[in-house]
């Protein structure tokens, strides 16, 4: 009975990552075919198969503080070349909304930043106005005058309209983040899976 | 044939030219593009490592457009665009419960009748080869193209599913039938880090300079895309790899619509030519003669 209490515990994490991403992270058997293809394992603190093998041990609190989530650049690289078919890039998908819901602080501030602003544009105007984007990123943080040579470049081409692009259907737009929720409701199966 | 057209966020601003020259070069290959009515955002990555919901939603939002007006198969020409729309269509479809659920959030009935595909895959498949060869008038001969696909075009194959994953060959074959040679090279589906070009830009600058390096090693003299990002990040961070890595590269980074209208005798500025940040300037006029 004890064994039973235990061997629960051990795989609450990945049951919760299962039932979120649907995907099954036991069955990976750590070839490192993700870590060997990941065009960002060099700046990573923990590689991703790593990440895999502390879901499986339920280190739930090393993974969701961890940078490696928030530096996955989703090429989806890992997830062609899997042997066990697990899609990588979704799980990392759910990690980065779990690590925000549950309050984790996000150690790539800028990214998380950056994610809020192209999306507040996105929400404000319909599209995304990447002189607003990258003002509000700089004024943030604190480096006004970065990338400012590429963007005079750009702005010199007419490459970076002044003013927003608006559309018709913007109020919809607003509807839709709104309505959105970090995780898709599922119907009664108790908090998801797909 | 008629297509529905997403351009994209991109294509309104730092993609311009692409935006430019594949309306310019879409009619001599008979294909008519109308723009999505009324399209937004795909969400992009943001999108999708911030809500679920979101990064269906948006998508969604765009193809019941599409639906709305007959457009039965919409090109993006943008690789991540591309991407989220096919993938949240894709899912949607397959789950009915899922796509009930996206709908109340979107707020209409999308019933999934539509297909999404980029942009060289209509120009491979749908044009052909032969089309596109009989519609060139100045070819291209002597030109050395490294084409590069990036991550989403091929990647994950259970989305893009249109070349082969890891050696795809449609640009390759394109810039062929314009007359210009495709190189062999190491670096075609290499992520160049355009997704944090703007956070962590030496992640990018160090992904950029590896490409880079690897296309001069295979003696191209540019670089041919069909992604906006791709682009961006490759003409704009040459400097910033020059500063840190220093090596010298100015190799410029050409739309694939670009190649294919130059080929077909359209203008240097018209195709949107002068607008990259590595000039293709002298290499055009050298290799083809002027323009």
């Amino acid at each position: 009975m004890r064994c039973l209490l235990v061997e629960e515990e051990v795989h609450q994490f990945s049951n919760l990552v299962k039932s979120l991403s649907g995907e099954d992270v036991s069955k990976c058997y750590q070839c490192g075919k993700c870590s060997a293809g990941c065009p960002i394992a060099s700046e990573m603190e923990i590689l991703p198969n790593r990440i895999i093998r502390l879901i499986q041990i339920n280190s739930k609190d090393t993974v969701l503080s961890s940078s490696t989530i928030w530096l996955c650049v989703s090429c989806e690289t890992c997830f062609t070349r899997c042997p066990e078919d697990i899609d990588l890039v979704t799980v990392m998908d759910v990690l980065r909304r779990l690590s925000v819901e549950e309050g984790y602080r996000c150690p790539e501030e800028g990214i998380l930043r950056f994610n809020r602003f192209f999306l507040a544009s996105v929400k404000n105007y319909g599209r995304v106005h990447d002189l607003g984007l990258i003002v509000r990123r700089n004024l943030a943080s604190r480096q006004p005058f970065k990338d400012l040579g590429q963007g005079i470049a750009l702005f010199r081409r007419g490459k970076i309209p002044l003013r927003p692009q608006g559309i018709k259907g913007v109020d919809q737009i607003k509807g839709i983040f709104a309505k959105s929720k970090p995780f898709v409701e599922r119907e009664a199966s108790g908090g998801g899976g797909r | 044939m008629r297509y529905g057209y997403f351009p994209g966020c991109a294509l309104h601003s730092t993609a311009k030219e692409y935006d430019l020259s594949i309306r310019l070069s879409c009619p001599y290959l008979d294909l008519e593009l109308v723009e999505v009515p009324d399209w937004s955002c795909c969400g992009a990555s943001p999108g999708h490592m911030t809500s679920e919901e979101l990064a269906l939603a948006l998508p969604v939002r765009n193809l019941h457009q599409a639906e709305r007006h007959d457009l039965t198969t919409v090109i993006a020409p943008c690789a991540a665009c591309y991407s989220r729309l096919k993938s949240a269509n894709k899912e949607v479809r397959e789950d009915a419960h899922l796509m009930s659920r996206i709908n109340r959030v979107v707020g209409e009935e999308f019933t999934g009748k539509v297909e999404v595909r980029h942009l060289i895959e209509v120009l491979y498949k749908d044009v052909g080869l032969s089309r596109i060869e009989s519609s060139v008038t100045k070819p291209l001969n002597g030109m050395r193209f490294a084409c590069y696909y990036g991550c989403l075009l091929t990647r994950p194959p259970k989305v893009a599913d249109f070349d082969d994953v890891e050696n795809p060959i449609i640009m390759d074959r394109i810039v062929e039938a314009l007359g210009a040679e495709p190189v062999s090279w190491s670096h075609k589906t290499e992520c160049c880090g355009a997704g944090f070009s703007i956070t962590r830009p030496e992640i990018a600058v160090r992904l950029v300079d590896e490409i880079l390096k690897a296309a001069q090693f295979a003696a191209a003299d540019s670089i041919v895309v069909a992604c906006p990002l791709c682009h961006a990040n490759l003409d704009m961070r040459q400097s910033q790899a020059k500063n840190k890595y220093g090596r010298n590269y100015n190799i410029p980074i050409l739309y694939i619509s670009q190649v294919i209208g130059l080929a077909q005798g359209e203008a240097y500025k018209a195709l949107g030519l002068d607008k990259h940040l590595v000039s293709p300037g002298d290499l055009l006029k050298e290799g083809l003669g002027g323009f």
